[in-house]
């Protein structure tokens, strides 16, 4: 996994609640057997209006979304953030996240963050009040997300899911380390099925 | 011992490893797998020289692609064929069991589990698919993940897992006539909110749920992803043994008693501590339809559009807004107004037997109306020959409906059984999202009974005033 230290970029802003995953990639993408290349499903459907807001040119270079409430909602499908990923993001930032997407998010190396409600806002506010691009850095060692201008507002994170990031550790092998107690649970544990 | 909820017991039974102040390792018991969420992590397991750590704890199946006519038949899809394709050979080239087109044991992944007595109580249970909250309904806990998680538990037989916190779904009294299952969750959901239980695993308990029948209660638990929170489940009891007794999987006679005296212990202690509680009145629950593009946009069916200036927040109004374009419909219009051209029984919340019943029992002697175009899928080949052997089957035909082969279907619209732009569809599926069931389709969420009468009326119908409720 490619590890995630800290961005630096353009935000671009995506005032919607309740981001669902078949919003930001619909299922005719889901056919792929590879994980690349998805980029050109990333809101498939959205993206036809010209007004939308990746296709305005000053979001154009944006690495950096921001969004309101329960981004990611609904279905599992990891094709979620490997095409935010393949777009050109590296983070979304939002009040809040559905759980199994902030899991696969961590997974690839991709950052979902977590500010409050007035935070998000004033994100939301400063994008809009920019003629400039407005951009943020998101530094994951000090767990902040601050602008040029001053502003900063920090982020919690488990630590274990920070190490992961900031190493790119791949799990598999990390999770081998405890072979031992994992062999010990099978033999305790027999198979509950009449095979 | 003090007290404990279900989903500790499990929890507790489970942890192989616990990271100081992070999360734990937990071992699962059943992994289940689909076409269309594992090629990438079985490559990634190729690519590493890795093996299938439990090849006997998981099972495999083709659901989510797979056509519902002629099944057996040519693919005529060319991606679809290939990721079915990758499913058989990731099958065999891991030594996997597949239930694969063809065999009476294949249907959707959260239908055949339990059916086959894969799911049991006590188990952990994952699935690369959001709707793993079914197999709660028997006891488990069963968690939807992603690819990579699919990976790391193909590679690993364990997942990494924050505790989630613990919370109550308390629904006392009775459902009134009329009111399904699948009224129940919409309701629950519309008042909780689609992230009321980020976070968190449900537990549903009470007189309510208790009298639920076991399809009734995947119901439920199916759709508690759809309110945000990670599983969902229900404490095993006589209900659950009764289900699960003779299935193919589950423990042979002699040691089918042992297991079940085991299995009911996974019940939640008298007097266990929950981190949330919510109590709601079973009886104040009507027959739900949603009217927006998430399943928290929902509606009893005597009610009417709601008008977005009546939401409390600038968000929620915008949001409403919002879904009233997308679904062409105007605050104000009573929800028995709206009609449809396109009626779904099916899915991974109501497409087993006793759904497929309600509907047949709703349509029997009646016709579909002719601005409708109706289709039946059955969650299973099992349960469409269990269908069949009651005569389901002709009463669905004689009706007009379509009698489709097992299968997501139209669901999730990837099989090529889908809505056109702008067609308006009473769905007994889970999602309402924009584009769901096809780009620019609007889906309205109901229960099988009502999916059936709205197929009859030619539009949204009181199940409760129908003439055989």
């Amino acid at each position: 996994m490619q590890p995630f230290t800290t961005v630096e970029g353009i935000v671009a802003p995506l005032d919607r609640v309740n981001v669902d995953t078949d919003q930001i990639i619909p299922k005719q993408f889901l056919k792929a057997v590879v994980r690349t290349g998805l980029g050109q499903g990333l809101f498939f459907d959205w993206i036809k209006n010209p007004d939308f807001v990746l296709n305005q040119p000053r979001f154009k270079d944006a690495t950096i979304l921001v969004a309101r409430a329960n981004f990611g909602c609904g279905s599992s499908r990891e094709h979620a953030p490997w095409a935010l990923i393949d777009f050109g993001f590296r983070a979304v930032i939002a009040p809040s996240f559905a759980d199994i997407f902030r899991n696969n998010s961590f997974k690839n190396g991709f950052l979902p963050v977590i500010l409050k409600e007035a935070e998000v806002d004033h994100i939301f506010r400063a994008v809009a009040n920019h003629q400039q691009p407005y951009r943020l850095t998101i530094d994951l060692p000090s767990q902040t997300v601050a602008d040029n201008a001053g502003w900063s507002a920090h982020f919690e994170l488990g630590e274990f899911q920070k190490k992961c990031l900031l190493e790119g550790l791949d799990d598999i092998a990390l999770t081998l380390m405890q072979d031992q107690e994992i062999a010990a649970y099978e033999k305790s544990h027999p198979v509950p099925y009449r095979l | 011992m003090a007290a404990q909820t279900l989903f500790e017991k499990i929890w507790n039974d489970h942890v192989v490893y616990q990271q100081p102040d992070g999360p734990a390792l937990l071992y699962i018991d059943l992994h289940l797998v689909h076409e269309v969420t594992s090629p990438q992590a079985f490559e990634g397991l190729r690519n590493s020289g890795r093996k299938v750590r439990a090849t006997d704890r998981t099972f495999c199946t083709l659901d989510h692609d797979v056509p519902t006519i002629n099944q057996t038949g040519p693919i005529s899809d060319p991606d679809a064929a290939l990721q079915i394709e990758h499913m058989r050979k990731n099958c065999r080239d891991f030594g996997l069991r597949l239930f694969d087109l063809g065999s009476h044991e294949q249907g959707i992944v959260h239908v055949i589990g339990p059916q086959l007595g894969l799911t049991q109580p006590g188990l952990t249970i994952v699935c690369g698919d959001s709707h793993t909250s079914t197999h709660g309904a028997l006891g488990a806990l069963a968690i939807g993940i992603g690819t990579s998680e699919v990976g790391h538990v193909l590679g690993t037989q364990c997942l990494w897992q924050v505790k989630p916190k613990s919370f109550e779904v308390l629904v006392n009294g009775k459902l009134g006539r009329g009111v399904s299952a699948k009224d129940l969750i919409l309701g629950i959901i519309g008042r909780i909110g689609t992230s009321g239980g980020t976070g968190c695993v449900i537990e549903y308990r009470g007189e309510a749920i208790e009298a639920l029948s076991m399809d009734e209660r995947m119901t439920v638990c199916n759709m508690t992803i759809e309110g945000g929170a990670r599983a969902g489940m229900i404490g095993a009891d006589q209900k659950t043994i009764d289900y699960l007794r003779g299935r193919r999987f589950v423990p042979s006679e002699k040691e089918f008693d042992q297991a079940a005296a085991r299995w009911l212990k996974y019940r939640t202690d008298e007097g266990a501590h929950f981190d949330r509680s919510i109590t709601f009145d079973a009886a104040s629950f009507a027959p739900q339809v949603t009217w927006g593009t998430n399943p928290g946009m929902v509606i009893e069916v005597t009610g009417k559009v709601p008008d977005p200036a009546g939401f409390d927040d600038a968000a929620q109004r915008e949001s409403a807004a919002r879904a009233l374009e997308y679904m062409a419909l105007k605050p104000g219009v009573p929800i028995v107004d709206i009609a449809v051209d396109r009626v779904f029984i099916g899915s991974c919340t109501n497409s087993r037997l006793t759904d497929l019943q309600a509907a047949a029992q709703t349509v029997r002697g009646k016709r579909v109306a002719n601005t409708v175009h109706a289709m039946v899928v059955p969650g299973s080949w099992q349960i469409k020959a269990e269908a069949e052997k009651l005569g389901l089957d002709k009463i669905f035909k004689e009706a007009g409906f379509e009698w489709r082969e097992a299968g997501c279907s139209m669901c999730l619209a990837m099989n090529g059984d889908m809505l056109q732009p702008g067609e308006r569809c009473a769905s007994t599926s889970n999602r309402n999202f924009e584009g769901r069931q096809g780009a620019g389709g609007r889906t309205h969420l109901v229960s099988p009974a009502m999916a059936a009468a709205a197929a009859v009326a030619g539009h949204f119908v009181d199940i409760r005033e129908w003439a055989n409720a």
